[in-house]
């Protein structure tokens, strides 16, 4: 049974998630390893293959795809580290997941300040 | 008998570690960030805490989906820091004091806090980076890593946290020591690197929950965790560790100093000194 509880475009990563993504967690924690990503990055089919990702978690991750990483299983933790390897940052991963521009997204969190000091 | 001279609290973002290997700290983007310390410096600098509980949540350096614990005390001589993932340079390992630990850790399991022991626990920068900010010239205290569960749900609700932190804080008053401990909580406060979602910041709630944690320490185990996520992002529900380490000061505080940046990376960036009053 999935966590209850509707929040825009928010997926919080309860069991089923955890479960439907544990080999795309995985490989990713493996990339805490310089020589894993190493690995990765000398051969990203057959590393995955490895690490047994399923069909729709080796298309999200062949196509950089952070939403569909996380509809995949993904837990942004571990995905994290993947995007380190693409050596993007999370302002990159924000923009990306908001279909904005990295500066918009940047300019966005500074506007944050225009919220009221007081509930 | 041991004396809790009171709780720190900061936010914890792997870019800060970059920015003070790099000694960008005066920076125009850093320094509203990196000055918010200087008054809890000073104060440490006259206190000098010689035990630091650190509540904090890893991030996938020591735990992993195979064995994720709701809560995890370190009881080692010393924890190592590694890669993350990021190639950042790793620090020296940080010195435990297993006395404490196990002190702990029996207190916790008496009062039914059915946690994991640690004998070997890599720290990640959520307990690494409050050490670096608080005595950034390295006269740190000795450590007891408190971790909670804030990446796989189901988390622990904010009112078990304030538990937690109140039997750990038993647990330290009741250590047979002349020693002075402070409490420290790292994470937060409100973001969301997940989803469409992603880039959501509350100022009024962090606010409201900072002004909490010196006159209504319970004010925030009122939400739920779903409300916690709803309402300070998926991962500005790191406050549970907040609310532990001030939860684990008893009876009232005065605030040292506290400070409140919107953006330090994708997080609205707290930090707060409080002393036991």
């Amino acid at each position: 049974m999935s966590v209850q509880k509707k929040i825009f475009g928010t997926t919080p990563f309860d069991g089923a998630m955890a479960q439907k993504g544990y080999a795309l967690n995985k490989m990713c924690f493996s990339f805490n390893n310089a020589a894993n990503r190493a690995a990765f990055k000398a051969d990203e089919q057959a590393y995955m293959r490895a690490y047994g990702l399923n069909d729709q978690q080796a298309a999200a991750i062949s196509a950089r795809d952070v939403l569909g990483l996380l509809a995949a299983g993904g837990n942004v933790y571990y995905l994290a580290k993947f995007a380190g390897i693409l050596a993007l940052d999370v302002q990159d991963l924000g923009a990306a997941q908001t279909g904005m521009t990295k500066d918009a997204f940047k300019a966005r969190l500074v506007a944050q300040n225009q919220q009221p000091s007081t509930m | 008998m041991a004396n809790i001279i009171g709780a720190l609290a900061t936010s914890h973002i792997p870019a800060i570690g970059g920015a003070i290997a790099k000694g960008l700290e005066q920076d125009s983007y850093w320094k509203p960030f990196f000055d918010g310390f200087g008054p809890a410096r000073q104060w440490l600098n006259r206190e000098k805490p010689d035990v630091a509980v650190v509540f904090y949540n890893d991030h996938g350096l020591n735990f992993f989906l195979d064995k994720m614990p709701t809560f995890a005390v370190g009881a080692a001589e010393e924890y190592r820091n590694e890669d993350e993932g990021w190639g950042i340079p790793t620090l020296p390992p940080f010195p435990g004091i297993p006395e404490l630990s196990w002190g702990i850790i029996n207190h916790l399991v008496e009062r039914e806090f059915d946690i994991v022991t640690c004998q070997e626990m890599l720290v990640d920068h959520a307990f690494t980076l409050p050490f670096k900010l608080f005595w950034p010239n390295g006269d740190a205290p000795l450590a007891v890593p408190v971790c909670i569960n804030t990446v796989q749900f189901p988390l622990p609700s904010a009112k078990r946290c304030v538990a937690l932190g109140r039997a750990v804080g038993e647990a330290v008053a009741a250590w047979d020591s002349d020693k002075t401990v402070v409490m420290i909580g790292s994470g937060g406060l409100s973001h969301q690197l997940d989803g469409q979602r992603a880039g959501f910041i509350n100022k009024p709630f962090d606010l409201k929950f900072m002004q909490s944690m010196v006159d209504d320490p319970e004010w925030a185990a009122q939400f739920s965790v779903l409300e916690l996520v709803e309402k300070t992002g998926t991962q500005g529900v790191e406050l549970l560790n907040w609310l532990a380490a001030r939860s684990a000061v008893p009876g009232g505080v005065r605030k040292v100093h506290s400070n409140y940046h919107i953006p330090i990376s994708n997080t609205a960036a707290g930090m707060m000194a409080l002393e036991a009053a």
